[in-house]
């Protein structure tokens, strides 16, 4: 196969206005949060983007009262035409400032800068927008005439999507007439911080949206304040688990996105280099930090060594690299300690006598990269199989019946999504109603759309983001 | 039970009483434990000895409503509805018993206990309707910005764990039971402590109709002793707490946590079982599943 050499294609860094330092964002106010500032780095170099204030609990406690105050005066009694009309402008503002949001993004996430730019940013925009529809006909929902929004809600979302899953989050919460308090993650504040200046462009009024960038023990904090109505969390299983016990007793409101361990099955009959191409993505789509990421892939036995030569080629040209490149297919680990648990779990595939395979691309000398790699002779014992790796690792298994697939499928906790290729429509129907997963994606992967539905069976959380099952989760029903 | 629930003869007859079991797997099996508890009317006079029900039992009857699920989840919802209807049939047939018995543990007078019971065979009806709607009511099509065809179905979350409501010992329990099985989910359903027999009797129903082992299981004895095992089972996906004691839900939650169970919370008094009920009983213990595919020639 030819190669192709590709001249560097840079974003300009300057797009993304990154300022040196940035403060939280408290009743429509910016201001020095008390907890100790924290730097940002951009995982691609290891240097320090920006400093950025962070929240004490007083400041959790000034945040909470704040919407609290919002929600009574302004926001839990507008009428739903005037708050979709906000959301509205928000769209627009994300759309307007929608190079500078996703070098930013790239910046500080390690994502390459294709992917924040043509499905971040827009499918962000794409959530305000569909949501704002929403505001003035929530009687439509299906939950009954008149349906009341919760009050406060906290939110606490991961590094892996920072301004989607704020969009994810803020734009259903508003829409039913709830304010919010948000704590983005630890490594990715930026992104959030520049969303509350859409608020302010926004003309948003004080205290709906609030914004708190801080550790785990500030998240700790808010969904434990007493005078938070709901909760939704994304992120990990453990601390999901941990969430639900502080709230436990108290009768508050709580939505889960958590971690997974998506099987992509692939039957003999399959368009393989479609599937290919839907694997790669799958798994390698935002360098596997994606909790639906189609890690564990169930190849049928009979095609399993054509599939991987296929799958070990395409992987190769994958280019792995500086973040900003129009170019790079996978950018950087997004912190060092993920690429310790990546490293780790890895580690523990060799250990435990699975064939790895390392893409030969080469890596930047500096900044935190992960080749792609692949593991095949996998056992479903193995922690490969069975963790959630959170990065561009594959593990690949093999099955003889569909029944096995299906059975190895749900051989899981977990349950967020699943694939299926095959060119049999009703074995595509059939795998579908017998995969226990929130989100089967069939001949394609890691689709996603303010209109539908998503989230967890079982261990991977329940309630749904999107669509009109998304509603129930900001809604008193 | 006691004579005093045999309509009146005129020559004095001792009645034959009735030992009530547990019902795990379609079978009516006595507590492995081997005790019992005095079952007492309103005005504390003997009615039974229920089974008081162990965590072996338990863990029993969530081994039956796990091997229950894949054929009832898997069945098509009309099937399910013919099911529920012919549940709903039984119910009817039994009307007295379950009159005399409601009139025993609740201590009412004969018209409002007919009114209950009569109450509940509707709102068994009314859920064996609900099996092949819920779909249309709850799920989607997605009209997503993309050559894809997305559409979302709700999906039951499998097996479910019921504490029945203390006080209704009929009406109540119906109202708990029949929305968790019309999804398509199983259910093991621990009775209120003091009214179990309206419970047992229902499983006698169940048994007989055409509902297929494991799809229900009920136990009687000491919601105390029983809720932490249900709620720490790693194999029931839902925990409906309606009927929990009070002092002990934050702990239910808790243990519920570790596997991410579905919990229904329970509301501070005891709900009026006579109002209509919402969807939010239907939508706590599912799923909804959204599936893509590409569209193109």
């Amino acid at each position: 196969m030819p190669t192709f050499e590709y001249a560097p294609a840079p974003e300009s860094r300057d797009l993304a206005n990154l300022r040196p330092s940035y403060q939280m964002f408290v009743d429509g106010k910016f201001v020095d949060g008390t907890g100790r500032p924290l730097k940002t780095v951009n995982p691609a170099t290891e240097e320090v983007l920006a400093e950025v204030a962070t929240a004490s609990p007083d400041d959790v406690d000034l945040a909470v009262r704040a919407a609290r105050r919002a929600y009574d005066r302004v926001w839990g009694r507008m009428p739903g035409a005037e708050r979709g009309k906000y959301l509205f402008r928000i769209a627009r503002l994300i759309q307007e400032r929608s190079r500078e949001l996703a070098v930013l993004e790239s910046l500080d996430n390690g994502k390459p800068i294709k992917e924040a730019r043509d499905t971040d940013v827009p499918t962000a925009a794409a959530h305000f927008f569909h949501h704002a529809g929403w505001a003035d006909k929530l009687d439509y929902a299906g939950y009954g005439p008149e349906p009341r929004p919760l009050g406060v809600a906290a939110q606490v979302i991961p590094w892996n999507f920072p301004l989607l899953m704020l969009a994810w989050k803020i734009a259903p919460a508003l829409a039913c007439g709830n304010t919010v308090v948000l704590k983005p993650a630890e490594t990715t504040p930026l992104t959030a911080l520049v969303f509350a200046d859409i608020c302010r462009q926004a003309e948003l009024p004080p205290g709906v949206v609030n914004i708190l960038p801080g550790a785990g023990d500030i998240g700790a904090a808010l969904v434990a304040h007493p005078d938070v109505d709901k909760v939704a969390f994304t992120g990990s299983t453990e601390v999901g688990k941990e969430i639900t016990r502080t709230l436990a007793g108290t009768g508050r409101r709580l939505t889960l996105e958590l971690g997974g361990k998506a099987a992509n099955i692939v039957f003999d009959d399959a368009p393989l280099d479609q599937a290919v191409e839907g694997i790669v993505n799958g798994i390698f789509f935002n360098q596997g930090h994606v909790c639906c990421a189609g890690s564990r892939l169930l190849v049928q036995e009979s095609v399993a060594e054509e599939l991987l030569a296929k799958l070990h080629t395409r992987i190769a040209t994958l280019r792995v690299g500086d973040p900003l490149d129009k170019n790079t297919d996978v950018g950087a680990i997004n912190s060092r300690e993920q690429l310790d648990k990546i490293v780790e779990l890895s580690d523990a595939g060799d250990a435990e006598g699975a064939q790895r395979w390392t893409s030969p691309c080469p890596l930047p000398d500096r900044g935190l990269f992960f080749a792609p790699t692949v593991f095949s002779e996998v056992q479903q014992s193995m922690r490969i199989a069975k963790e959630e790796i959170f990065g561009p690792v594959l593990s690949v298994l093999t099955f003889r019946t569909p029944d096995e697939a299906v059975a190895k499928a749900n051989n899981t906790p977990y349950g967020l999504s699943a694939g299926v290729w095959t060119e049999k429509g009703s074995r595509i129907l059939w795998a579908a109603q017998r995969l226990r997963a929130g989100v089967v994606w069939a001949n394609t992967f890691n689709r996603f759309d303010p209109t539908a539905p998503f989230g967890g069976y079982r261990e991977s959380g329940f309630g749904r983001e999107g669509g009109r099952a998304g509603l129930e989760a900001y809604l008193d029903v | 039970m006691s004579n005093r629930l045999v309509s009146g003869t005129a020559a004095p007859r001792l009645s034959v009483n009735k030992t009530y079991k547990l019902y795990i797997g379609g079978a009516f099996p006595r507590s492995e434990s081997g005790r019992v508890y005095e079952v007492a009317d309103s005005k504390g006079a003997f009615l039974a000895n229920a089974a008081h029900a162990s965590r072996k039992d338990v863990r029993d009857a969530v081994v039956a409503a796990r091997k229950g699920f894949a054929g009832w989840s898997g069945a098509t919802a009309y099937n399910r509805g013919q099911v529920l209807y012919r549940v709903a049939e039984m119910l009817e047939g039994r009307r007295e018993q379950f009159v005399a018995e409601v009139m025993a543990q609740e201590g009412l007078p004969i018209k409002r206990a007919t009114a209950l019971v009569e109450q509940t065979i509707d709102r068994w009806v009314w859920y064996a309707g609900w099996t092949d709607k819920i779909a249309t009511v709850l799920g989607a099509s997605n009209p997503v910005a993309g050559p894809y065809f997305s559409f979302t179905v709700p999906e039951p979350s499998g097996v479910i764990g019921i504490l029945a409501p203390q006080e209704s010992s009929l009406l109540g329990l119906v109202s708990v039971l029949a929305p968790v099985i019309a999804t398509g989910n199983t259910a093991v359903l621990v009775s209120s402590r003091a009214r179990p027999l309206s419970a047992m009797t229902l499983a006698e129903v169940l048994a007989t109709s055409d509902l297929p082992a494991g799809v229900v299981n009920i136990l009687t004895g000491s919601p105390v002793e029983l809720a932490p095992w249900l709620a720490s089972h790693a194999d029931v996906n839902g925990l409906d707490l309606t009927g929990a004691p009070e002092i002990l839900q934050p702990e239910l939650e808790r243990a519920a946590a570790s596997t991410v169970k579905r919990v229904l919370h329970a509301p501070g008094t005891e709900p009026d079982w006579t109002q209509r009920p919402e969807l939010r009983r239907l939508r706590t213990f599912i799923e909804h599943k959204t599936v893509w595919h590409p569209v193109g020639v």
